[in-house]
């Protein structure tokens, strides 16, 4: 590992930083168990495309609808909302708390522009479902070639 | 943790079931739903997140002391579009819970509203009897 290599001799230090990068790089890029990657940010999502556009999932149980903003501007979505702690009574004591509260915002960017006035938004049984039609001006088009 | 206020990133992942004993007969991914349990003068309060689930897709039974919550989740994948990035998995849900004496097992109500469930256990009543000891 240390010692002269083909390109000359390199010193313990950079052949580290070598390795150190190496192993960023194979952990970021690695997959979990299923395929799945991790989520960089809260909620985790799910992004379906084809060539009308996209539709993205996620999971937020327990989220009040009416307070959850979606934006959409040029090819950026931005999703962000709140779940709100519960409130306890005096005297009331937890035993267990493993669900998360607070504010979040994502921000996810599509490989196409969406046409913002037909973005549909349903929220149902705790799983929100986005579709981002792509904006027409942004579809692909299919060019016929001419015999000369 | 950066910010006590924000949901973090742990909160995205799912934890799969451990096979213990029984196998499942579905051949389904499975997770422990995430879930709170407080305790309040009258009852045990039990919220779990189960998002896909709502009445109809979920099982509670209360065998001996033990109450077991079940959540099936019918994966509905978007019709004509295929998976581009995915950052979580869908199954179902599995958890079993050991009661204590205390909770007056007729009277447990159960709800779900947007993929969270709520376990109203409410407490009996004492049932300690004291016994008076008479001089001899």
């Amino acid at each position: 590992m240390f010692g002269t290599s083909f390109w000359g001799p390199t010193s313990p230090w950079s052949e580290m930083e070598r390795l150190r990068r190496e192993m960023n790089r194979l952990f970021a890029s690695f997959p979990t168990i299923s395929g799945a990657r991790v989520a960089p940010g809260y909620p985790a999502m799910n992004v379906w495309m084809n060539e009308e556009g996209a539709v993205v999932t996620a999971e937020l149980p327990g989220i009040d609808p009416e307070k959850l903003d979606i934006a959409v501007v040029e090819n950026t979505l931005t999703l962000s909302g709140e779940r709100k702690p519960l409130e306890l009574a005096e005297g009331d004591v937890y035993h267990r708390r493993e669900r998360g509260y607070g504010k979040f915002t994502r921000s996810f960017q599509l490989p196409f522009n969406v046409e913002a006035n037909n973005v549909q938004a349903v929220y149902e049984k705790g799983v929100l479902r986005i579709t981002l039609p792509r904006a027409e001006a942004d579809k692909p088009r299919k060019i016929a070639v001419k015999a000369a | 943790m950066a910010n006590e206020n924000e949901l973090n990133i742990r909160e995205t992942e799912k934890q799969e079931i451990a096979e213990t004993g029984a196998e499942r007969t579905r051949s389904r991914l499975a997770f422990v739903p995430r879930t709170d349990i407080y305790e309040t003068n009258e009852a045990i309060v039990l919220l779990t997140d189960m998002p896909g689930v709502d009445e109809s897709t979920l099982d509670i039974t209360l065998e001996n002391d033990v109450l077991t919550i079940k959540g099936y989740v019918e994966t509905a994948y978007p019709e004509g579009y295929g998976l581009a990035y995915g950052e979580y998995r869908v199954g179902d849900y599995e958890r079993s819970f050991t009661l204590s004496d205390k909770v007056d097992r007729n009277k447990i109500e159960a709800t779900v509203k947007d993929g969270v469930l709520r376990l109203y256990l409410p407490k009996a009543e004492p049932s300690l009897r004291k016994i008076a000891v008479a001089a001899g």
